[in-house]
């Protein structure tokens, strides 16, 4: 096995998801039998090969600092779940 | 009025002429949807009132001839595109009730054209899949065969276009999601070189592989739609800065003399018996035209499903951080903190295709696992992007089926997403690679489904490609069939 019941559980919660109980047999299954053949990228030796993180070469893109209109409070707001004082209202964080 | 045979141009022609008004138009596409779409589910959202609204405003500005290449056109767009003031929902729970506050560039870029956006289309959750089963807004059904998928993950773009709903749409394509479709469903679709098209406004899966494509219903269509949303954007710090030709202007060039690859690990034995025979036979249609047909290799193409998975999957964990339920979309909460609020939003908003990928893609990312899968994924990336580099400096272009087997029957590999991800194997490398590609009819299997061809250009040569699918399809008569509805 590539990866347990027990990971599968870690990485929800890193994902800040919640697998439920009758769930998490099958999706570490299926997580497992993918993991599983990623694994073939392994017969490739990559030795010195450089990472590619972009389909076209590129530098930073870099514009000059200037002000420019924006979308505005009211439309940035306009699809908050909560939202009160111009601002997005979120669950108290600090006791 | 049937437009299944008229190009866009044609349909200017009839407007400009008076012959057709941009309100009849409309009307016939509203009410080709609402006599298709219960068999199909193409459209997650129709703007009937703003499209007539606008095809009056249309129908003016022609009369006073200051008209515009898609004046009262009717389009619709996957419902990944931002379109301003209209809900953008991207198949998923947790974008229900989103409605966007702006347009994205190339809605923009459609609107300054003349286009009526009348609606916006089904698709995979978040562009998650291959088959258009994974929506929030229920599956779509192919127009050939309602038994079987469209494809996906743009399968409301292919769907819609095939059964005549509109003349054009917009898709996207990460792995195959604009190309898949159209194969799957008779119709044209391109998937432009990585940075030709603006994604600003474009919901992001996959940020390093995404890329917005045109489907439409002939291969001057497809290259007139990619001449209105290519180019440079300020707004999209990966759009790159280089002249868009006009693609239309020397679409008849033809292809003699050009020579055309065939990558020999396409070629392999499972291949349907069926796509085998089309493609074959496509082969030597370009071998008639002028072509010059070679064998090549690209030796790394057996790894671009594992590389291209791992690299999606990353990103899209990533990217799919942003919906946590606190500046747009469903918000969950049972008084259980912050964090509970997060997780119960996500594990109410997502479907269980977007949920696996995020797990997968957060599981590459995390300690100890990055440069075991992320970081190796990445590096064989560059290596299959060597393999195209390396070819395309002894051809001009390559031809290769679109997908294995003609579109497959709904339900059928639900429970195996790895099944699934292994169908994408044709599309997959030239989304790691960057270079352009694109979809075209080339046939028909035993049971009447569409097969699709797939050529794949050199960055930035969407017109050299463009101009080989438009000599195919002057050659043969494949793109002039539509399904029965």
């Amino acid at each position: 096995m590539k990866i347990s019941q027990k990971d599968v559980e870690h990485v929800a919660r890193l994902a800040r998801l919640t697998v439920a109980p009758e769930e998490l047999e099958a999706l570490t299954g299926q997580m497992d039998a993918i993991l599983g053949y990623v694994d073939k990228l392994n017969e490739l030796d990559t030795e010195g090969i450089e990472a590619m993180a972009h389909a076209v070469p590129m530098s930073n893109a870099f514009r000059e600092d200037e002000l420019k209109p924006a979308i505005g409070i009211e439309r940035a707001l306009q699809n908050a779940p909560v939202a009160g004082d111009e601002c997005f209202t979120v669950p108290k964080v600090i006791e | 009025m049937k437009f299944h045979n008229l190009t866009i141009q044609d349909i200017r022609q009839k407007l400009n002429s008076g012959e057709l008004t941009s309100v009849e138009l409309t009307r016939v596409c509203l009410e080709r949807i609402k006599a298709t779409d219960d068999k199909l589910n193409a459209f997650i959202t129709v703007c009937e009132e703003e499209a007539l609204a606008a095809a009056a405003v249309a129908d003016q500005q022609i009369a006073s001839g200051n008209g515009a290449l898609l004046t009262g056109i009717p389009v619709a767009v996957k419902d990944i595109f931002n379109t301003l003031d209209v809900r953008t929902t991207c198949a998923s729970k947790i974008l229900d009730d989103y409605v966007s506050p702006y347009d994205a560039t190339t809605i923009t870029k459609l609107r300054e054209q003349g286009a009526i956006i009348i609606g916006k289309l089904n698709m995979d959750e978040f562009a998650m899949g291959s088959s258009g089963e994974n929506s929030a807004a229920g599956a779509v059904y192919n127009p050939w065969d309602t038994q079987r998928v469209p494809g996906g993950s743009s399968s409301g773009s292919a769907a819609a276009v095939a059964a005549g709903q509109v003349v054009a749409t917009l898709g996207t394509d990460t792995g195959g999601s604009v190309r898949q479709p159209a194969s799957h469903c008779g119709v044209v679709g391109l998937k432009p070189t990585y940075g030709r098209v603006s994604r600003y406004g474009v919901v992001a899966f996959a940020s390093s592989l995404d890329q917005v494509g045109p489907v439409a219903g002939n291969v001057e269509d497809c290259a007139l739609m990619l001449g209105v949303v290519a180019g440079y954007d300020p707004a999209d710090s990966t759009s790159v800065d280089c002249l868009v030709p006009d693609y239309l202007e020397n679409l008849k060039t033809g292809v003699a003399g050009k020579k055309i690859g065939l990558p020999k690990e396409y070629f392999i034995d499972g291949l349907d018996p069926d796509i085998k025979k089309a493609v074959n036979s496509a082969i030597e249609t370009y071998r008639q035209l002028g072509a010059e047909i070679v064998e090549v290799s690209l030796p790394h193409t057996d790894y671009s499903v594992a590389s291209y998975y791992l690299i999606a999957m990353a990103e899209a964990s990533s990217n799919l951080a942003r919906y946590d339920g606190v500046r747009f979309g469903i918000r969950q909460d049972s008084g259980d903190g912050l964090i509970g609020m997060y997780q119960q939003t996500r594990t109410a908003g997502f479907g269980d295709e977007v949920k696996r990928r995020i797990m997968l893609g957060t599981y590459a990312l995390s300690s100890g696992y990055y440069d075991a899968y992320y970081l190796k994924a990445q590096k064989v990336r560059t290596l299959i992007r060597q393999d195209f580099h390396d070819v395309f400096e002894q051809v001009d272009l390559l031809l290769t089926p679109v997908a294995p087997t003609p579109a497959f029957k709904i339900g059928a590999m639900t429970n195996d997403p790895l099944q699934m991800y292994l169908s994408d194997i044709f599309t997959i490398p030239t989304n790691l690679a960057g270079t352009c590609a694109m979809s075209l009819p080339c046939g028909f299997s035993e049971d009447g489904l569409p097969i699709g061809l797939q050529l794949i250009g050199k960055p930035f040569a969407e017109a050299e490609m463009l101009q080989a699918a438009y000599a195919f399809e002057q050659a043969t008569d494949w793109s002039d069939r539509v399904p029965e509805l």
